[in-house]
């Protein structure tokens, strides 16, 4: 029998009541890397939890190097050489990068940390898996690219031959995910192995050996990637065929609905955005493409009226709105899906109906004389619950317990319910599954569709270039260019991104 | 809005049984007989007409400096103004009772109680503007508020209030007490007065305010999430402050009404009442829910008041329920512990309805 470097046999983990993992097994041999397919909630997490360390399955049984162990913490997990690099890096900003990677394990001369024997290891291990850290840098100084090779840099410097990677591709720009695939592979090729959990098909073509696809707590299938295609892995992930192309109707733009003009905006101090102009206009969604940092957030926030605008206008079908307040700008007809859902978006104790009045509640019919009317609220709820497909115990039931592409779909179902001119999306579908991607993708092409101008910021270029029918580059704070989605590539998206201008830019 | 179901008393009952067990092995070590003690202090608190009546009473200013504190804490503040807002209740009340002496009583007790209320509100509306619009502490502000007040009632009751050589203001006048000749004959001459019943009543107004009300629902997003509620429109500096406002109004009244109803005048004192700080105990013991609060209330109180006869009947030192309500506020500040333990599963049973949300 050939023997796996990991093997787990028969899982299962209960919580409560409710299986989070039922039944799944999967082997994992040396050199290879294996790709975790799951929507959110399949269970993903729970499984890599308890190769981790951080939770005990209820049944089944780990095997490492063929030897059934427990492990009841991480550290025991640790010991047996498996580093897990998480999605929210664990890293301490106010520390340099060689602190943070000897963090906990630091070689000791005497009674003192022995830094220099700590960074000859660690630039022998960086020169044999061409991973480009400074180590001198402080950790809140480097951008999110390297802070993910010091993630990785740490799990090396304990010797790990396991790596597990929770979704390490979601804040990265194309070129950085090329470059974290190139160390993937010289991981593997150095004969360790890799565990690799995404919800992105693309990617796994790419590097991945094997696929397990897990819906609802059980492995559906392991396939080999090189023979399956990627509609088939989506529909064994969803559970159902998916529709990847979106139905753009030919609309009239000739309304302009949103216009910046020298919008300046500062934060913390520094100027982020700089003398941008930006039209928006009605039948049509404005792709903003971007690193994170880069002025995205601060230009949401000035249009929204949250943060205070320095210079500049901006105009709702030529009605002035600098400066507003926030309830004033979303009067006037602004929606905005909001980057952040569970801080901004949302007040996840709250239920699901007071939630969808987040931004009506003072208004008739959710309230009158001052008093709230919960029987209209919650009457409101249930419509907008059956007309957005939230999927849910009712409309009394806490937000926080719902999943991630519900909760988006509550702040979805708030924002294009109140039929605003114009449709501000920040990252609408981050961290969201594909079927709920698929929705909202949908509802967003509606209301460009029905002649309302969107403005889309996200950090997928894949659902930029998808969505969009114009798209602009933004880079520290400025417009540096506009592109026609059907005449670019995420490679030269991805360039202008980093502040290039490409060859041959065309308009 | 989001009343917690059974599992919501678990942790109280938990705690409250856990500070009475650790009394009674106290009072093993020490050599005193606990049943003998507990049954005292039960007779005590609720044992007669006139210690009901005394029980009820020393409950109005716990239930509304509770209310005061919960109502910050919906809003995200841990308000420690309390002790300051409840004494300048009470010196406001009396100052207007002193001179107003002859308005008819209704209008008396009515402007008395009214007065007090404002200058509380108004004193822990202080905290609130500094907070809203210079983000400082509440922490910080309220004790400081507490100490300022402290001084300056002292300051106005000697120089303002009291003759020459005395220590208090004089009594207010009959008519605006609120321990009227009816209650005490009805209540074995005990203290119980009319303030009872408007406690209640704000109970219900509170519990009305945070449910059916547009200002409850904003203090409340205020205070499960910042941003959120800044984003969807709310105006947060607003919202603190009014949220610190009707904190301090409450804490105001319980000052206001004791001032009518049980002390009749004020006087110099060295430290804080500690009425304020006890309410915070019984806020957090009732998870800040408006009718949790009224039980939590009469447990504390009855702790009080029973406390006092323990030791008339026997030996044991009255300080022995201090440690037991010491003990209990321990037991609910560490009920992570046993939110642990309710998860695990130790206490079986009705725990079930986990997720809450029952409207």
């Amino acid at each position: 029998m050939e023997e796996y470097v990991v093997e787990m046999r028969h899982i299962t983990k209960q919580f409560g009541s409710y299986k989070a993992n039922n039944d799944i097994s999967l082997q994992l041999g040396k050199g290879e890397i294996l790709a975790l397919l799951g929507e959110n909630g399949a269970g993903k997490s729970t499984l890599m939890g308890m190769l981790s360390g951080l939770l005990q399955p209820t049944e089944g049984e780990i095997l490492i190097n063929g030897q059934v162990m427990k492990m009841d913490n991480p550290r025991d997990a640790k010991k047996l050489g498996i580093g897990m690099v998480h999605q929210h890096f664990m890293l301490i900003p106010a520390f340099s990068v060689l602190e943070n990677i000897i963090l906990g394990d630091e070689p000791t001369k005497a009674t003192k940390i022995n830094y220099k024997k700590a960074a000859l290891d660690i630039k022998k291990l960086a020169e044999k898996y061409h991973l480009d850290i400074d180590i001198n840098a402080k950790v809140r100084d480097i951008t999110v690219g390297m802070q993910q090779r010091v993630e990785i840099m740490k799990a090396l410097y304990r010797q790990a031959n396991v790596f597990i990677f929770d979704e390490p591709t979601a804040a990265l720009t194309p070129q950085e995910i090329e470059q974290l695939i190139k160390i993937l592979r010289a991981l593997a090729a150095e004969g360790n192995s890799i565990i690799f959990i995404t919800h992105k098909l693309k990617e796994i073509k790419e590097v991945a050996d094997r696929c397990v696809v897990i819906r609802m707590g059980k492995v559906i299938d392991t396939v080999q990637v090189g023979d399956t295609k990627e509609e088939t892995l989506a529909e064994m992930m969803v559970g159902r065929k998916i529709n990847f192309a979106v139905d753009k109707e030919a609309t009239d733009k000739s309304e302009t609905i949103l216009a910046i003009n020298k919008l300046n905006v500062e934060a913390h101090g520094l100027l982020k955005v700089k003398d941008l102009d930006m039209t928006v206009h009605s039948g049509e969604i404005v792709g903003v493409a971007g690193v994170d940092g880069n002025g995205q957030s601060e230009l949401i926030e000035a249009i929204t009226g949250l943060r205070k605008i320095k210079k500049g206008t901006v105009k709702l079908k030529g009605k002035e709105l600098q400066n507003l307040s926030a309830r004033k700008i979303s009067e006037a007809g602004v929606g905005c899906i909001p980057e952040d859902r569970q801080n901004v978006g949302l007040i996840l104790p709250f239920t699901i109906a007071e939630n969808l009045v987040l931004k009506n509640y003072y208004q008739k019919p959710a309230s009158q004389h001052g008093l709230l009317n919960y029987r209209k609220i919650n009457e409101l709820g249930r419509q907008l619950i059956k007309e957005f497909d939230i999927r849910s115990q009712g409309e009394k039931e806490i937000v926080g317990d719902l999943s991630g592409g519900n909760q988006q779909k509550v702040i979805v179902a708030r924002e294009i319910s109140a039929n605003p001119d114009l449709l501000i999306a920040a990252n609408p579908t981050r961290g969201v599954d594909i079927g709920a991607i698929e929705y909202i993708h949908e509802k967003i092409i509606e209301q460009r569709n029905a002649g309302r101008g969107v403005l889309l910021i996200s950090f997928e270029l894949d659902e930029i270039l998808k969505l969009s029918d114009r798209i602009v580059v933004m880079h520290e704070g400025e417009i540096v260019g506009e592109i026609n989605p059907k005449h670019t590539s995420s490679e030269e998206l991805g360039l202008m991104m980093a502040g290039k201008t490409p060859v041959g830019q065309q308009g | 809005m989001h009343t917690k179901s059974l599992k919501g008393l678990v942790i109280p009952l938990v705690s409250v049984l856990a500070g009475f067990i650790v009394g009674a092995i106290l009072m093993l070590i020490f050599g005193y007989d606990p049943i003998q003690n507990y049954q005292n202090l039960l007779i005590g608190s609720l044992g007669g007409i006139y210690s009901i009546g005394e029980t009820l009473r020393n409950m109005i200013s716990l239930i509304l400096t509770a209310l005061g504190f919960a109502v910050a804490s919906k809003a995200g503040f841990f308000n420690i103004g309390g002790p300051g807002q409840y004494l300048i209740g009470w010196f406001g009340a009396i100052v207007f009772t002193l001179k107003f002496s002859y308005l008819p009583a209704i209008l008396l007790i009515i402007g008395a109680l009214l007065c007090g209320a404002l200058a509380g509100g108004i004193w822990s509306m202080i905290a609130g503007i500094l907070r809203a619009y210079f983000g400082t502490s509440e922490v910080i502000t309220t004790i400081m508020l507490n100490y300022i007040i402290l001084y300056v009632v002292n300051f106005a009751v000697k120089s303002w209030l009291a003759s020459k050589g005395s220590d208090s203001s004089p009594n207010i006048v009959s008519k605006a007490n609120l321990n009227t000749e009816f209650l005490q004959h009805i209540t074995d001459n005990s203290t119980f007065n009319w303030g009872f019943f408007i406690a209640l009543a704000v109970v219900g107004l509170v519990w009305f305010y945070f449910n059916k009300t547009k200002s409850g629902f904003e203090i409340q997003a205020v205070g499960l999430n910042e941003s959120a509620s800044q984003y969807s429109g709310i105006s947060v500096k607003k919202t603190i402050i009014i949220a610190m406002l009707i904190s301090g109004l409450l804490a105001g009244l319980g000052g206001a009404i004791d001032g009518l109803g049980n002390y009749e005048n004020i006087s110099v004192s060295n430290n804080l009442p500690n009425v304020g700080y006890n309410g915070m105990a019984v806020a957090l013991l009732a998870a800040e829910n408006p009718i949790g609060i009224v039980f939590a209330a009469l447990l504390f109180s009855a702790l009080q008041i029973g406390g006092l006869s323990i030791s008339v009947y026997s030996n044991t030192p009255s300080e022995i329920v201090d440690i037991v309500i010491a003990s209990i506020i321990f037991f609910v500040g560490i009920k992570y512990a046993f939110e642990i333990m309710v998860k695990k599963g130790w206490f079986k049973g009705k725990n079930k309805a986990r997720k809450g949300g029952a409207k």
